[in-house]
């Protein structure tokens, strides 16, 4: 009984080797499925940027794991236990309110995640649509679009974020929407840019001469051919996009108390800094390995996926 | 980090099609005005978008700004005419020229916590960020232009990694903590360096504010030890917003300087006998002086919003913090006017070197 | 027997960790002549000129049993040395203008640099007036005007022969062209072929001239070097190229198109493996 399961198994894995491997590949799927592969194997050379996908596997596993690795509540108070240094009990000490410090940057990893997600949903359809027409409409259209995109790249990232945080009020969703009007532009420009390039091809005035619409033409061949160029630019601006989130949670923006946020536990503790460092460590640490895994990640993607953008 | 290119378009495309013939050609000189008038153009329009998009920051907010001057309660008739005198029933592009027409003459409105005039109090305190931001330029010129060079010159030996490290931990770690343990490691526990503010509390208001920047001042009166406090208070905000500058113009540079070494010329300059040196200066940097030029551009960008955070860290009475202040206190006006102003500076900065980068780059002449 | 300029023997150049072999062992020497040395992309022929001045990128291994200049022994030769060399005894020309020259320097002083950099206590004014007089050398009219310009301002041609300006100005005794017409319009080659000409003879330089063209290099060489896949196959006259020995130019030559007996089909070259592992040596002058 175990052998032939076992033959099953390894039948299975071998089939699904060949299937990646065969050089002509059948279908949309099995080619694009091939294509991955061969990425991975490509990224998979670079230590450093594996390094940083398993941080970022890991902050994805700790934030859906959270109640599973701590059994401390993150928003609990217990005021006699406050400002407690890191011990067996509490791992990173306790806050000013009592709640365990370690519990709360696990938490705070939902958050992060969250902010990551949302705007990057937000963001790369966004950027590219802009980019895509201006590029491939020019003229009148594309003037009107580039001066709104140069409007928005005249604040630096933080300010502008800063100012319609403040304006919207605080809390996460206005924070994920003033972080998104700020992200957008790079997107937009680069996306612009690889749509200048390929507007002259032969294969896009061969698709013209078909009676393909331009929404058409630009959704269906201009757009793939900006995406791997553009991942690459979202996953190197992430770890900006997450200081940035920070910034805002540590003058007050963003997820408000009592829910754990990195950037305003930061500024929480600060207060306590002096005694009581590691109330404002512990969250900083969390910020930099997630925005390091991201620049790590964006770099290798870069030599896999745009070798020409890289050094 | 930001980048405005102002002109996003560039005219490959739309090459002149002019004929042959020389007595059609457009006069120089007119040629010129076209082109000036239609950088002015732009110039203007983005700084109309500029002023839009602070404009509706304002509008969004969610308080009743008749409420916020009246108090909450009030009969409707008081109600009408505040509203009416706020021109909030106006259109709103009427609105926004209001808007633009009170930012022009200076009116950006009263803060609430000084009782002055917003313009007035960022004139104040406006060069305390720049003297900042300065200190922190140099640094990253000086230190990070080199740096950049060797690590491209010197590529895969221990000061390309090192320039590396650099660069990643200054765009990973975030700027208002790396600030934070600094205090806590060189004033709470070194005691090297001095507290909040830009001075001693016993030594403000000893020197008489001529140019606005501390050092010059105390330094130009006198007044050793005030300098010397200055000093010490200036040289950890300003060694942090360094080193952050380091780590990007650093990563520039070395960007720039792989990409002019792998171009034929430099072949050709080495096959003339000239030495490393001599190819990397006099030749290779020559082609990237300009665009060195737009990275500190940007430098200055960042520097304004890294010194939001650290000023506010380090209690540095400048224009971060006057609006982080702002927005603790719920001023919305200090908060939008500091976001104005912020915004108009760095797209100062980048006309600029947009301008600059024109003349110097002998190709685009 | 004119004394060699340049002898070589069994160079091997390899990139990669020695993974890929650009030239796999090859012998010649340079006198006083035109020699031409053609192969296809990929031959090696490039990777040889650039051997000989040590300029290739310091993950290159070089290796051979000789590379002399006169007497100077260029495999043993540092970079101190080198410099000495480089631009001063021996020149090199490249392809393009447009890549190969200097965008924001003034062509003028890109020219002056040579001569100042070897000639280290010549005034700024001599220093200008060589420049000027190597630029009407190489038939450049208005040579004020034309020191003044930059590269971008010039055309092809003229970038070509401030190239060869550049190279000559310090007087040295070999010049290495490496397919300095490809990048020009036909128009244009010839002048400047006739002008390689002119300035080689009355400088008595040895020139080696690197191409992929083998009619050109027949019309304008004493002698031609046939290199495949790192290796010479052939070394021949240029007036005794009819009678090539070896299939591949044997090849070459078939498929050139000819205006006056135009052949009924224009046979296509045939690779022959073995070609990969043939050795043809110099014969020794």
């Amino acid at each position: 009984m175990t052998v032939s399961t076992e033959h099953a198994d390894s039948a299975a894995a071998g089939s699904l080797r060949k299937w990646l491997l065969t050089p002509e590949p059948k279908g949309w799927f099995q080619s694009s499925a091939q294509q991955v592969h061969q990425g991975w194997l490509k990224f998979s050379r670079h230590p450093l940027g594996l390094a940083g996908l398993a941080i970022i596997v890991l902050l994805v596993l700790v934030a859906l794991a959270a109640p599973l690795l701590t059994i401390y509540d993150p928003i609990v108070q217990d005021m006699a236990g406050r400002l407690a240094p890191p011990s067996a009990a509490h791992w990173l000490g306790t806050d000013n309110f009592g709640r365990d410090v370690f519990s709360r940057v696990i938490y705070g990893a939902r958050t992060t995640l969250y902010i990551i997600m949302l705007v990057t949903i937000i963001v790369a359809p966004l950027g590219l649509l802009i980019g895509t027409c201006s590029g491939y409409f020019g003229g009148i259209v594309d003037e009107i679009l580039m001066r709104i995109t140069d409007i928005f790249l005249s604040f630096p990232g933080l300010v502008l974020a800063l100012g319609f945080a403040a304006a919207l009020g605080p809390g996460i969703t206005n924070a994920i929407i003033a972080i998104s009007l700020t992200a957008w532009p790079p997107i937009a420009r680069l996306a612009r840019a690889e749509t200048l390039s390929l507007r002259k091809a032969d294969f896009i005035a061969a698709v013209r001469l078909q009676g393909a619409t331009p929404m058409a033409i630009i959704t269906r061949h201009i757009l793939p051919m900006c995406i791997p160029s553009v991942i690459v630019r979202v996953t190197l601006n992430m770890a900006g996009i997450i200081i940035t989130a920070a910034g805002l949670g540590f003058l007050g923006l963003g997820a408000q108390p009592p829910w754990p946020e990195w950037g305003a536990m930061a500024a929480t503790g600060r207060e306590f800094m002096l005694d009581s460092p590691w109330v404002i460590a512990a969250p900083g640490i969390a910020i930099a390995l997630v925005s390091l895994a991201f620049n790590l990640v964006g770099d290798a993607l870069r030599d896999v996926l745009d070798p020409r953008g890289s050094e | 980090m930001a980048s405005a290119d102002l002109t996003s378009k560039r005219d490959t495309d739309s090459s002149s099609k002019q004929g042959a013939f020389a007595d059609v050609a457009p006069h120089p000189l007119l040629a010129l005005l076209r082109r000036l008038a239609g950088r002015g153009v732009a110039i203007v329009t983005t700084l109309l978008g500029l002023l839009f998009l602070t404009f509706s920051m304002g509008r969004l907010l969610p308080a009743d700004p008749v409420l916020a001057i009246t108090g909450p309660e009030v009969s409707k008739a008081v109600y009408d005419r505040v509203y009416e005198e706020l021109g909030l029933g106006r259109p709103i592009w009427m609105q926004f020229l209001t808007y633009v027409r009170r930012v022009a003459t200076g009116d950006l409105g009263t803060a609430a916590t000084t009782g002055q005039p917003i313009l007035t109090d960022l004139l104040t305190i406006f060069p305390a960020t720049i003297e900042l931001a300065i200190i922190a330029m140099i640094i990253g010129a000086v230190v990070g232009v080199p740096l950049g060079i060797t690590a491209a010159v010197r590529r895969g030996t221990i000061i390309d990694h090192i320039a590396r490290i650099i660069a990643l931990a200054g765009h990973s770690v975030p700027i208002f903590w790396t600030g934070l343990m600094a205090l806590f490691i060189f004033y709470a526990k070194l005691k090297l360096v001095g507290a909040s503010g830009r001075v001693d509390v016993f030594y403000e208001g000893l020197v008489t504010p001529m140019t606005g920047f501390l050092l010059i001042d105390s330094a130009m009166q006198g007044q050793w030890d005030v300098f010397q406090s200055a000093l010490g208070h200036i040289i950890l905000p300003g060694a942090i917003l360094g080193y952050y500058s380091v780590a990007y113009i650093s990563r520039m540079s070395r960007s720039f300087m792989l990409e002019q070494l792998g171009q034929e010329y430099i072949i050709t300059a080495r096959a003339k006998g000239l030495g490393t040196r001599t190819v990397v200066w006099r030749h290779a940097f020559r082609n990237i002086r300009v665009q060195l030029l737009t990275i500190m551009a940007l430098t200055f960008g960042g520097l304004l919003e890294g010194a939001v955070l650290i000023e506010t860290v380090f209690g540095w009475p400048g224009l971060g913090q006057y609006l982080t202040r702002g927005l603790q206190m719920n001023d919305m006006n200090v908060v939008m006017g500091s976001v104005l102003t912020i915004g108009v500076v760095f797209l100062t900065i980048n006309i600029l070197s947009d301008f600059l980068y024109r003349i110097l780059d002998p190709r685009t002449r | 027997m004119t004394p060699s300029l340049i002898d070589i023997r069994n160079l091997e150049i390899a990139f990669g960790g020695g993974a890929v072999r650009a030239v796999r062992g090859i012998s010649f020497s340079l006198g006083q002549e035109k020699l031409g040395i053609v192969g296809e992309s990929g031959s090696g022929k490039s990777t040889v000129g650039r051997a000989i001045m040590k300029l290739l990128p310091p993950t290159a291994i070089v290796k051979a049993e000789r590379m002399n200049f006169r007497d100077v022994d260029l495999m043993k030769a540092g970079e101190r040395k080198m410099m000495t060399i480089r631009g001063r005894r021996i020149g090199l020309i490249l392809q393009d203008p447009k890549y190969s020259l200097n965008p924001v320097m003034r062509i003028g002083e890109q020219i002056a640099e040579t001569y100042r950099f070897h000639h280290a206590g010549a005034s700024a004014r001599q220093t200008y007036q060589q420049a000027l007089d190597m630029l009407e050398a190489v038939k450049i009219r208005d040579p004020e005007r034309v020191a003044r310009l930059y590269p971008h301002e010039i055309s092809g041609g003229m970038g070509q022969r401030v190239m060869i300006a550049m190279m000559l100005i310090a007087e040295p005794e070999v010049l290495i062209a490496d397919e300095p017409t490809s990048a020009l319009d036909v128009t244009v080659r010839l002048e400047i072929l006739a002008l390689l000409d002119e300035l080689v003879a009355r400088r008595n330089l040895g020139l080696i001239f690197i191409s992929h063209d083998l009619n050109l290099v027949r019309n304008f060489c004493d002698r031609v070097l046939i290199m495949y896949a790192g290796r010479v196959v052939e070394v021949v006259e240029a007036r005794d190229l009819d009678k090539a020995e070896h299939p591949y130019t044997q090849g070459l030559l078939a498929s050139l198109p000819s205006i006056e007996n135009p052949p009924a089909r224009l046979p296509i070259l045939k690779r022959d493996p073995a070609w990969l592992d043939d050795i043809a040596l110099e014969q020794p002058r």
